[in-house]
């Protein structure tokens, strides 16, 4: 009795040491350790920011199919995006539509002059101010950011239940319905591809905007597209918005969509 | 009890083995989607939920119909149903483990499926839909297993349970409100953006659920000598039949809403359906089909002589079943992404190998509802002997 009585204190001594011992080795390891840069992760000292990203596009400089491709090649190259011909599994993040199917519900799309119903309109994710992706999504895989607000997507939670597909009023997402690496033409190491079974979408191009480099598809326009903070008065979208007639697809819905046109 | 499941008929075990190969063909084409992606099914980038999501839908009704027995025993004190709430019950729950299986095969990464609990997101309905549909099942088991266990022994049940049975009751209502409420708030989804929409899944829930239930009756009448009893059953079937009636009657105020209304949006996805629109329309056969279905059952059940003819009782029972499957699952979630947001129609066409699937999924249902209805009738026929 006695015995078994002084073991059990003696194990539990040692229980209490042993757990009190690794913060104290803890500590003197780190204060023993020479100053080592710690990794980080975050935007750089050129990142771009602004409190809500936004888009203007200048439909009336785009005339044909030709000056859309430059643009939907560089954001679908740079992103892993990749081509399939069977139309079902289709991904797409940029592309250009028609006029009355852009601005279906939006706007009326009768007896509007030629170049207009002919113009390419680029679509995209609009970066609802209140985004409907958001708030059905059931994991928080694709969400608002705080800071700049750009929806984003992690492709590591999507649980691919394609509730924010059903819930976004511009069709701007795509699903792997099959795994898409091998069909990306070439592919780039800066940025991750994707598997199958996830959304993806149109992301602002957030990777560039925190190296200080413009979204690629504002890059390839030439001027065409104009990107820049919508809350920031002397931001150049804001002056372009102040100073033409610009619309943007389904505002009755009251998402707030960030990407303006002006035609 | 459960000892009494594996000791059947050589009939019974046929069945059983019926099943679990449909089940297991499911699950080998399963494993092909789980390897191909969800590229193997007929959903696009437009139509992004299919069959799955469609036979999921139906049989959250399915399940919630099962309280169309629960309340009036336990609310009303409605005797004659102690033949058959157990039934109810039980069919509920094979129900729900249905639906949380199609809601399974529908996903990307299944193997994620846990992030729903571990980042729990209130303002998703799909988090509801989750707790409620799991809560139900739950619910549903401890109840009827117990309830039954109490008769199986002579006694009367735990009192613990009657809070148990009452949650139950509002419960079931929940499950199908919450299932609407995935659709029905989402903007420029103009098919699905109605109030209605819940009490309308709720009608087609009292119709379909409580006719499955009586065909299922007259199964069990049939093929063991357990008597469900004709009075349950003829009170089931008035139900049945005014339910059909208000679900036929929401769903001609949708298209008034619509057509009076005459806006675009809420209106071409009824013309698509119906109709067809810009040269497509694959469902507009089914669709009529489910109204002929509906309004047949409607003039079987609400005439008191045909109400009462087994023969045609089960006609108005399998049109009932039947039109709201066609109206609630097919119709109802293709229809609502034809038109897509850009106003392009891209159409759903289910493949063969999610049709398997589909019918593993309904296999292993039934398989569960077999496994459940043969303790509940071996007790039933236990006890009275």
């Amino acid at each position: 009795m006695d015995t078994s009585r002084r073991r059990i204190l003696q194990l539990l001594g040692l229980s209490a040491a042993a757990l009190a011992a690794p913060p104290v080795f803890n500590a003197l390891a780190k204060e023993a350790a020479a100053p080592a840069a710690e990794p980080k992760i975050g935007p750089g000292n050129e990142a771009l920011k602004a409190k809500q990203w936004a888009m203007v596009i200048d439909t009336r400089k785009f005339k044909s199919e030709a000056d859309v491709e430059p643009l939907v090649e560089a954001c679908h190259t740079i992103h892993n995006v990749p081509h399939f011909d069977f139309k079902r599994w289709e991904i797409k993040w940029l592309w250009a539509t028609e006029y009355q199917h852009a601005f279906s519900g939006t706007t009326s799309t009768r007896f509007i002059p030629d170049a207009v119903a002919h113009r390419p309109f680029l679509v995209l994710c609009n970066h609802c101010e209140n985004p409907p992706c958001v708030r059905a999504c059931p994991t928080q895989a694709t969400f608002k950011r705080e800071s700049d607000g750009i929806v984003m997507m992690d492709f590591h939670r999507c649980i691919g239940c394609r509730f924010c597909m059903a819930a976004c009023p511009f069709g701007a997402r795509s699903f792997n319905y099959r795994d898409p690496r091998p069909f990306i033409k070439e592919t780039n190491q800066r940025f991750p591809t994707r598997m199958k079974g996830v959304v993806e979408k149109c992301s602002f191009c957030v990777e560039r905007l925190a190296e200080g480099k413009m979204p690629a598809c504002v890059e390839a326009s030439g001027g065409k597209l104009t990107f820049g903070d919508l809350f920031d008065e002397g931001s150049e979208v804001r002056k372009l918005i102040q100073t033409n007639f610009t619309i943007r697809r389904k505002v009755n819905l009251g998402t707030e969509p960030s990407v303006y046109y002006i035609v | 009890m459960l000892e009494l499941a594996i000791k059947g008929s050589k009939r019974y075990y046929g069945w059983m083995a019926v099943l679990l190969g449909l089940a297991g063909i499911g699950f080998l084409v399963y494993l092909k989607q789980l390897d191909f992606g969800l590229g193997i099914t007929g959903m696009n980038r437009d139509v992004t939920w299919g069959f799955y999501i469609a036979n999921f839908t139906f049989l959250v009704g399915v399940a919630a119909g099962g309280v169309m027995v629960v309340l009036p025993y336990y609310l009303h004190d409605y005797k004659a149903y102690g033949k058959v709430t157990i039934l109810g019950e039980f069919l509920a729950i094979a129900s729900v483990v249905m639906c949380i299986t199609f809601i399974l095969v529908d996903l990307g990464q299944p193997m994620r499926v846990m992030n729903v609990l571990l980042y729990p997101t209130p303002n998703s309905v799909l988090f509801w839909d989750t707790i409620v549909l799991n809560g139900y099942l739950f619910l549903n088991l401890i109840i009827g297993w117990n309830v039954l266990e109490a008769e199986r022994q002579g006694v009367h049940y735990q009192s613990w349970l009657k809070p148990l049975i009452y949650i139950s009751i509002p419960w079931a209502v929940s499950i199908h409100t919450v299932t609407a409420y995935l659709y029905c708030g989402l903007p420029g989804r103009g098919f699905w953006l109605t109030a209605i929409l819940a009490p309308r899944f709720l009608s087609s829930a009292f119709a379909s659920g409580p006719a499955l239930l009586i065909l299922l009756c007259l199964v069990i009448r049939r093929v063991t000598n357990y008597d469900p009893g004709w009075k349950q059953i003829q009170s089931l079937a008035v139900t049945v039949a005014y339910a059909i009636c208000i679900n036929v009657f929401f769903l001609l105020c949708e298209v008034f809403v619509a057509f009076y209304s005459q806006i675009p949006e809420h209106m071409d996805h009824l013309k698509y359906l119906f109709v067809g629109l810009h040269g497509h329309g694959a469902y507009v056969p089914w669709m009529w089909a489910s109204m002929t279905l509906m309004v047949i059952g409607i003039i079987l059940l609400v005439n008191p002589v045909t109400r009462k003819n087994e023969l045609t009782l089960i006609a108005a029972c399998l049109c009932v079943f039947f039109g709201c499957w066609i109206d609630k699952g097919l119709g109802m979630i293709s229809g609502g992404f034809v038109p897509n947001p850009l106003h392009e129609v891209n159409e759903y066409i289910p493949t063969p190998l999610e049709g398997l699937i589909t019918i593993g999924v309904y296999a292993l249902g039934f398989f569960v509802l077999s496994i459940l209805f043969k303790i509940a009738v071996s007790v039933k026929e236990e006890v009275r002997a």
